[in-house]
């Protein structure tokens, strides 16, 4: 079952106007394959990723688009049927573990929640099932660690609660948002580890959303760039990391202390991410952009296929087509 | 969590001692015993007078403790009587305190325990129901209500109660009070009504605050994409996090249900503890002063204490340390 | 000169005057400041902006205090023969006094009423009482105009000393922990485990019932809330890397309690402020129905007329005119004290309310 994104648009009021935060973004996630979304924090990945599972908190809302996992369409059910999908068949976890598991709960009672919320079986086969997940996702002891309260457990730990929480009803599609960022960097690589080996075994896909490039290259087999709420280029993982086209993807990379040699100043993307309001009308990174000429500041560049794994929307790749 | 609880005790028997100092000195060193002999007897009494009235009340003898009379002076007498509860004979008619406070506690109680759990009953109630209907117009009367209704005095519902209800509507007896089971409820309604409307307007604000700020953490936000429906969201993720505070908010009351609530007692004519402070005040009773404040604060102290406990027990992050 | 010294309505007058002078003076030096600080001005502003009525009550309520806080003493025409108003030249009088100088019936008169309520005889001035005549035949209007000196002086003078005092020991206690925070403490938990009001209550019997000493009660009982918060706050801002900067720096304590730590607490400052002022001046509307109130305050007012509810035909206007002031003045403050704390959370900031 594929996950089909078609010019999903999310709007919020600000300052009497209505700013697309998510801005015609299109994808299809496939099955059992992974596709990051990669951006800064503003970009509105975490936000494309809400808006999936209609979880945009007020006042924004989700104004256009099309979400159609296996077919059905998401934004047309009605709130019932949503919440039948959520943590069923679309699943997420979230960057925080620490905020994001309820403190006065126990974990192991979090985990049958989600599992009671979905399916009618007893609260003993549902604890045994969540035991069963806790020793899959390597927490240590599981019996013991069960009644635990979220506060007793190290980071590491307490997402992998948050994975088993999210795929104890053996979703099609999981959503991580930012899953290793607030983890240590040792804990980091046996958490992308685990997942990566669970999406094997349970054939799903993972919607991964994340700024971190290294994250990208272990996990993902597909990345869309985002900035300023649009897709600026989609490519094939190890294609983007090797021949990126947008200036801003470029400048990402460029910015790895890995790309220079000791002793070299480290690059940065000159200038800073606009506020929503201060969005430019054509092309949104036209403010920082190395490769900027008359056309950016105006027209809005398409997001155009470049060879049959790779898209990018930028005006100056498209000049450069054109006169070869 | 045995430690910890010896451990408040133990500091509360501190602040006991720590209290019963400020009332000697306010009631002995701020008034000196001269000054409540006049009150009583009127300025122009006598020396001889003054000196055979503070001879009656037990207040001739020297303050501080000193040779020869190292524990026969008001200080020692002081902590010694307020800590065995030996609170002596009313400054203005002579009749045992004590007997006025088991007389009062019975009263007080009728009129402050059906307050407190309706209060808190619909408290919690609305607030809840506000909070679901956050940043609606539901929400935005309730809280232009809630502040409207704390802006009034309590004196004014009181005089305003017993006016339209009791006066005008003739629904309830204005004032009285009377112990006979089938009348009791009548000279209750008023006196119950008025008090819990007071207070509901600063309940529901603070119960909806602490409503929504819980309903707007992550961990809530994690229930929703497990599929979780409004109505559990509030009932097993939003409120066990918000009783916390509102617990020990509530716990912290309970002392309050044996003082009385001196306003609507004298306002409605009910014969509990708040009356009898009242009382004391039109009388310059001084003792029984003394004895009310001394056992409102042991009531608070032990309040307090309570609500540190209740904190520890309902909060598994504290329970745990 | 002579005048100057000794007690009488010169000395009243003169003193009155001063602490006006010093409202305004203190009013206008922190308007002029807050002018060059961002946050304080973005704070007033959106105060202003939500809260337009409320602001425009408070003001008038300010304004008429003010009015009467204006002592001077002589004025009318000296050739009146009447032996009362020979009296009242030689008292401190205020615009408000003067205005209503001789408006005095014989006893009630009911609003705009031309005569005298139970005799039916005529007014002295008849129609002009808006708001009727009490038992005395005092215009109400005025003694209700009176009444917002007195709650704004309860409410002003004891924050104006519990504050400071509450703050200075918070702060004290907060930043340098140790003896002093734990005598802080001690002598907080003291006060805090007595009931307010019995507290209250005891200080007043012992003081004596003068308006001084319903002040000094109230601030006694109100102090250790704020100073609670003060040092709590204090104790926050102890651990942040900036004061930690500043000491290793070699920033001497006194510099770094003036100049880091307690520009950071005037937020507080001012919210508490605002807060405790309308609690204040409900505490001592119970304090009045008791019977231990300050003369003139609407809490007097109340209490006197609660029986006049229940004659036949009913005295309605005394209770109605105080209780309608004191509910415009706390329902004012209150949201003025909401918008205080929505504009400095962070959170709330740029919400449109």
């Amino acid at each position: 079952m594929a996950l089909e994104v078609e010019g999903l648009t999310t709007e919020f009021p600000m300052s009497g106007r209505h700013v697309p935060i998510v801005d015609d973004v299109s994808f299809v996630l496939p099955e059992g394959r992974c596709l990051a979304l990669v951006g800064e924090s503003g970009s509105g990945k975490s936000m494309t990723a809400l808006s999936l599972l209609r979880l945009v908190p007020r006042p924004g809302r989700v104004t256009a688009g099309s979400v159609r996992l296996g077919g059905r369409e998401l934004r047309h059910l009605s709130v019932p049927e949503i919440r039948h999908v959520r943590g069923h068949k679309l699943a997420m976890i979230f960057q925080e573990p620490q905020t994001s598991l309820n403190p006065v709960v126990r974990v192991g009672e979090q985990v049958t929640e989600a599992i009671l919320l979905h399916e009618r079986i007893g609260r003993s086969a549902a604890r045994k099932r969540a035991l069963g997940l806790f020793e899959r996702v390597g927490i240590p002891e599981p019996g013991e660690r069960f009644d635990y309260y979220p506060h007793q457990l190290s980071g590491g730990l307490k997402q992998r609660v948050m994975i088993s929480m999210a795929l104890s009803m053996r979703p099609e599609v999981l959503i991580a948002d930012e899953p290793t960022t607030a983890l240590d960097v040792t804990i980091q690589a046996q958490i992308l580890g685990l997942l990566r080996d669970l999406q094997r075994e349970f054939g799903m896909s993972i919607l991964l959303i994340t700024h971190d490039l290294g994250v990208v290259n272990q996990l993902a087999d597909e990345v869309l760039v985002l900035y300023a709420g649009r897709v600026v280029e989609k490519a094939e993982t190890t294609q983007l990391l090797s021949q990126p086209l947008h200036p801003y993807t470029r400048g990402l990379l460029d910015s790895l202390p890995g790309r220079r040699r000791p002793g070299e100043r480290l690059y940065e993307i000159q200038g800073v991410v606009p506020s929503p309001l201060d969005w430019p009308r054509g092309c949104r990174f036209c403010t920082r952009c190395p490769e900027v000429f008359e056309p950016c500041a105006e027209q809005t560049p398409p997001l155009a296929a470049f060879g049959s794994e790779q898209s990018v929307a930028c005006h100056a790749r498209h000049r450069e087509r054109q006169g070869s | 969590m045995l430690a910890y609880v010896l451990r408040r005790l133990g500091y509360g028997c501190f602040v006991v001692l720590g209290v019963l100092f400020f009332l000697f000195a306010l009631f002995f060193l701020v008034t000196t015993p001269d000054d409540i002999a006049q009150r009583a007897l009127g300025e122009k009494a006598m020396p001889q007078v003054v000196e055979r009235w503070k001879e009656n009340h037990g207040y001739n003898r020297p303050l501080w403790p000193g040779p020869g009379h190292a524990t026969d002076n008001l200080l020692v007498d002081h902590f010694q009587k307020m800590l065995t509860f030996e609170f002596g004979n009313s400054d203005a008619d002579g009749v045992p305190i004590r007997q006025r406070i088991s007389e009062g506690v019975l009263p007080s109680l009728l009129l402050t325990v059906p307050m407190f759990v309706i209060g808190i009953g619909f408290g919690i109630g609305i607030s809840l129901f506000v909070a679901f209907f956050r940043e609606t117009y539901i929400d935005r009367l309730g809280v232009f209500v809630s502040v409207l209704t704390m802006s009034i005095p309590l004196l004014l519902y009181i005089i305003g109660g017993q006016f339209l209800l009791g006066k005008m509507l003739r629904w309830f007896p204005v004032s009285g009070f009377d112990l006979h089971p089938g009348v009791l409820a009548r000279f209750l309604a008023l006196p119950v009504l008025v008090g819990v409307l007071s207070s509901l307007g600063s309940d529901v604000r603070f119960f909806r605050t602490v409503f929504i700020e819980e309903i707007f953490k992550d961990y809530v936000r994690t229930a929703r994409a497990k599929g979780a429906g409004e109505m559990r969201v509030m009932t097993g993720h939003v409120l066990r996090n918000a009783m916390i505070p509102v617990v020990t908010n509530v716990v912290m009351a309970i002392p309050f249900l044996f003082t009385g609530s001196l306003l609507l007692e004298a306002g409605f004519g009910i014969p509990g503890l708040g009356s009898l402070t009242v009382e004391a005040i039109q009388a310059n009773d001084f003792s029984t002063l003394r004895a009310m404040v001394f056992l409102g604060s042991l009531l608070f102290i032990f309040g307090q204490i309570l609500t540190d406990i209740a904190y520890t027990w309902v909060d598994p992050r504290i329970r745990l340390e | 000169m002579n005048a100057l010294f000794s007690a009488g309505p010169v000395r009243e007058a003169l003193i009155s005057d001063l602490i006006v002078g010093l409202v305004l003076a203190v009013g206008l030096g922190a308007g002029w400041a807050a002018r060059r600080n961002e946050i304080w001005r973005e704070a007033l502003v959106g105060v202003l902006r939500r809260r337009r009525y409320s602001v425009l009550v408070l003001g008038i309520y300010v304004f008429v205090a003010l009015l009467d806080s204006v002592l001077w003493v002589g004025g009318t025409d000296s050739s009146t023969s009447s032996v009362s108003d020979k009296v009242a030249l030689q008292e401190a009088r205020s615009p408000l006094d003067r205005a209503f100088a001789d408006s005095s019936e014989k006893s009630y008169s009911a609003p705009l009423s031309r005569v005298e309520f139970y005799d039916v005889s005529a007014l002295a001035r008849p129609g002009a009482h808006v708001f009727g005549t009490n038992v005395l035949g005092q215009d109400v209007l005025y003694l209700t105009l009176k009444g917002a000196r007195v709650a704004l002086l309860i409410g002003g003078l004891t924050s104006l000393i519990a504050i400071p005092l509450a703050l200075f020991f918070g702060i004290l206690a907060g930043y340098f922990g140790g003896r002093i925070d734990d005598v802080v403490f001690f002598v907080m938990s003291t006060l805090v485990s007595m009931p307010g009001i019995l507290l209250l209550i005891a200080l007043i019997m012992a003081l004596g019932q003068s308006t001084f000493s319903v002040c000094v009660a109230l601030g006694v009982t109100s102090w250790v809330g704020f100073c609670r918060l003060a040092r709590g706050e204090t104790m926050k801002l102890r651990e942040l890397d900036f004061v930690a900067a500043a000491r290793s720096l070699g920033v001497k304590d006194r510099v770094i309690l003036v100049r880091h730590i307690l520009p950071n607490l005037m937020h507080l400052v001012v919210i508490t402020f605002v807060l405790m002022f309308s609690g204040l001046v409900l505490s001592e509307a119970t304090l009045a129905w008791l019977g231990i109130g300050v003369n003139g305050s609407w809490g007097q007012m109340i209490a006197q007329a609660k029986d006049e509810l229940s004659r036949d035909p009913i005295v309605w206007w005394n209770v109605v005119a105080a209780g309608a002031a004191l509910f415009v003045l706390l329902l004012a403050i209150n949201r003025v004290g909401d918008a205080l704390r929505d504009v400095f959370d962070p959170r709330t900031r740029g919400e449109k309310l």
